[in-house]
């Protein structure tokens, strides 16, 4: 009866496509660009490849040393990822669990550095690191990567500790069990989502990482795959087979991540703006 | 119940020291646990900051001791600083088209989406993907589809439709725009699918008031959606507006500021007087003006949550 007043929900399908090719159309570009020889590439700079041909890959791997590049970000996502969880895990355990005196403050100074900007200590932490010899090292990179990422760490790691009922805990506690054996046996797989959510949206945030690793790394020996890719781009910037190759390969890990664990990530992701 | 049920076998132990023993439990081994991330923050956030705050006063290459100064780097930057007040400007048409354009694709992706019965999902799912893409890889595909010989406007061009095929990186009317074009790309996903969950908790039976008052589909949105998601959007407008302030990744690798500053923002400035200026003194006070900055859109939402503005 009042439907008629509504347009037919094909109005909406049709604006959304539009804003779907919007969002995906470059990405198909890319991916078509990355399987034509460089002849089919100048006839045809933006269509589906007449002929697909996979060597640019391989060419790709080689040029720009993603072998190397890529075990560099590889060894930083997995050490941040590792620091950040258990960290940020053990601090969120003890704001959430145990709840000793100066927890609400904690929290609060967690949310007010949070939104400490990176322009205000990025130029004396640069001089800072090169006193220290923390310059163009990986140590160096995981440890900013892991402060940075700590705030949105432990409110997510909290939240998800806060909603465990605290009389399974007590219940196990009675039964004779330390704080340790607790956390192992009923924390742990009752939060271990959470976890994974963080873990997730911090390994994203690595691999991606440009802005800092562009300050700190200037070996390009050490460069992590996002300022390596950048080189590699303005060096091959004429040959866009090559670069789309390059992308595709540094994505690839990515998007494979992305479109099995979405619903992770979409949770991490939304719920983690306070982080930047 | 645990303390009564433990008592007996520490009983001579906490007879013994029993203040000391849950001064151990109760603070010393939960703030353990806490200290090491802190200790990493404050190590890596807080004690730079408070050296740029000492910087600032100073003149100093990054090399040497600094020598103090005073307010000399303040004055120079508001008096003295063309190329920081053209970065200041770029960065407020930033914000303008950052606080409207994605707002805009995001507020009518959303309502549309979530209005639909089947393929919600998959949608939500491939609008979201540019959001998770490397900033390194957006700028080199918009890099390749803007360029004027190969990309989007050579083929219009070839098809009829002239104009666009221009540089509109590397000319000084366009670059900024542009750049902020490739960013939008990037980030109006994230917030569609923001706004999507928050517009999935307005209670379905408010649509159905409306509809029985005669609202069509934008009077529904305007007071219906609106109000209902608005914590979200004002949240939203607030780290959209500080972000805007402290770009610079998609600027850095697309032009460096250029051509001829006409894209520079205020964090391109602050890098290239760092680390290839050599002025780290000067460097670290705008650093801090530009924190400032996005303190001050902080303290603007604060004011108006205190006027109950329910933000």
């Amino acid at each position: 009866m009042f439907n008629r007043r509504q347009p037919p929900a094909i109005f909406n399908h049709v604006v959304l496509l539009m804003l779907v090719s919007f969002a995906i159309l470059p990405l198909l570009v890319l991916a078509f660009n990355s399987v034509k020889s460089r002849q089919e590439f100048g006839a045809n700079p933006l269509g589906p490849p007449r002929e697909i041909q996979w060597e640019n890959f391989p060419r790709a791997w080689e040029e720009g040393n993603f072998a190397r590049t890529a075990t560099n970000s590889l060894i930083l996502v997995v050490a941040t990822v590792t620091c950040v969880l258990t960290l940020g895990g053990l601090a969120a355990y003890s704001l959430a669990r145990i709840n000793p005196p100066g927890t609400d403050s904690v929290m609060f100074y967690m949310l007010v550095v949070s939104t400490i900007p990176i322009w205000l200590y990025m130029v004396p932490l640069f001089f800072m690191w090169r006193n220290l010899g923390l310059l163009n090292t990986r140590l160096g990179l995981v440890i900013i990567y892991t402060a940075l990422n700590a705030p949105f760490a432990i409110f997510l790691l909290r939240t998800f500790l806060l909603s465990i009922p605290s009389e399974l805990e007590d219940a196990a506690m009675v039964d004779g069990a330390n704080r340790f054996q607790t956390f192992r046996q009923i924390i742990l797989p009752l939060s271990w989502t959470g976890f994974l959510t963080v873990g997730l949206v911090v390994a994203l945030a690595v691999w991606g990482e440009y802005q800092v690793a562009l300050i700190m790394i200037q070996d390009s020996t050490r460069f992590p795959i996002t300022t390596s890719y950048n080189s590699f781009n303005e060096e091959f910037g004429r040959d866009w087979t090559l670069t789309s190759a390059g992308a595709l390969m540094m994505i690839f890990p990515v998007l494979l991540l992305f479109l099995s664990l979405q619903r992770q990530f979409i949770a991490g992701l939304t719920q983690g703006s306070v982080k930047a | 119940m645990t303390e009564a049920l433990q008592l007996p076998d520490h009983a001579a132990q906490l007879t013994a020291a029993p203040k000391s023993n849950r001064f151990l439990r109760r603070v010393m081994i939960p703030w353990l646990f806490i200290l090491p991330i802190l200790l990493v923050h404050g190590f890596v956030v807080i004690i730079p900051s408070i050296m740029g705050m000492y910087y600032s006063l100073t003149d100093w290459s990054g090399m040497g001791e600094p020598v103090f100064i005073g307010l000399e780097n303040y004055r120079r930057l508001l008096f003295d600083d063309p190329a920081f007040m053209k970065a200041l400007g770029n960065n407020v048409i930033w914000l303008l088209f950052f606080l409207t354009v994605p707002f805009a694709l995001s507020l009518l992706a959303a309502f549309l989406l979530s209005q639909i019965k089947t393929g919600g999902y998959i949608y939500r799912v491939l609008i979201f993907i540019p959001y998770i893409l490397p900033s390194v890889v957006t700028a080199s595909i918009w890099r390749n589809l803007l360029n004027p010989r190969m990309g989007i406007g050579a083929s219009l061009t070839a098809w009829g439709i002239p104009g666009f095929d221009v540089a509109f990186l590397g000319d000084t009317s366009t670059s900024l725009l542009s750049i902020a074009f490739i960013d939008n790309w990037h980030y109006w996903g994230f917030l569609t699918v923001l706004f999507l969950t928050a517009m999935q908790s307005i209670p379905t039976v408010l649509y159905e008031a409306a509809k029985i008052d005669g609202a069509n589909r934008w009077q529904q949105f305007i007071n219906v959606t609106l109000p209902g998601i608005r914590p979200t959007v004002l949240f939203m407008l607030m780290m959209t507006a500080i972000w805007s302030f402290l770009v610079f990744e998609y600027i850095w690798i697309l032009t460096e500021g250029g051509p001829a500053g006409s894209s520079s923002v205020m964090a391109t400035v602050v890098y290239k007087n760092a680390f290839r200026s050599f002025e780290a003194g000067y460097a670290a006070a705008q650093g801090l003006i530009m924190s400032g900055f996005a303190g001050l859109i902080v303290m603007i939402f604060i004011i108006l949550r205190r006027l109950g503005w329910e933000v």
